[in-house]
């Protein structure tokens, strides 16, 4: 079995993005509606990674 | 009462088993498939690959699979809850368990994000089945 490494941001980064195609493609009742919350959850969860990521470095020091 | 008599009005009655059960249950062998099942092919191939692609990455970063397994309390929540994450994703869980790649817990971010992954491609399959289950029973396109 090969194997891979993923920095924190690779890994993050992956999982926002397939997890925002299906969270689009399952909520919404039309194309149009998809396409834009599958985006919407996207923003939301690289605006997540980094507000969280230099909330922990500044709270680290 | 009159409050409950309204609810039980608007709640949507469940439609026949034999309507949704090829699609969900095909949906759980293959992610996306029960939307393959309706005819839904474009949705269905964004499922199969995201989800595929998910729990491959959970394997190609050594995740680790749950198995059921009691103790305390957080134990049991974290490992049942985790099996049935790892046994949502079908056929996917079913063959890597087969030849055995599976691997132990080990310390390390790289393993705990597989660990995660591997989970949520099972988790994001129960949501795909949901919408298999929506569009059987009409309740959407």
């Amino acid at each position: 079995m090969p194997k891979m490494n993923l920095t924190h941001f690779e890994a993050a980064f992956l999982f926002s993005l397939l997890a925002s195609v299906v969270l689009g493609i399952v909520t919404k009742k039309n194309d149009r509606d998809r396409l834009y919350y599958g985006a919407y959850c996207f923003v939301c969860f690289i605006g997540a990674l980094f507000v969280i990521g230099w909330a922990m470095r500044i709270g680290h020091g | 009462m009159a409050k409950e008599t309204a609810a039980a009005l608007d709640k949507p009655k469940m439609p026949p088993i034999n309507i949704w059960a090829a699609p969900v249950l095909i949906g759980w062998i293959i992610p996306g498939g029960g939307h393959f099942f309706l005819k839904r092919t474009g949705r269905g191939a964004l499922l199969l690959i995201s989800i595929t692609i998910m729990f491959l990455l959970g394997l190609l970063t050594r995740g680790m699979m749950f198995t059921p397994q009691s103790g305390d309390f957080l134990t049991t929540v974290i490992n049942y809850g985790g099996f049935v994450g790892d046994l949502a994703s079908g056929a996917l869980y079913l063959i890597a368990m087969m030849f055995g790649y599976n691997q132990p817990d080990m310390a390390g971010a790289v393993h705990d994000y597989g660990t995660k992954f591997l989970v949520t491609a099972g988790l994001l399959n129960i949501l795909a089945m949901v919408d298999a289950y929506e569009i059987a029973a009409e309740r959407k396109s």
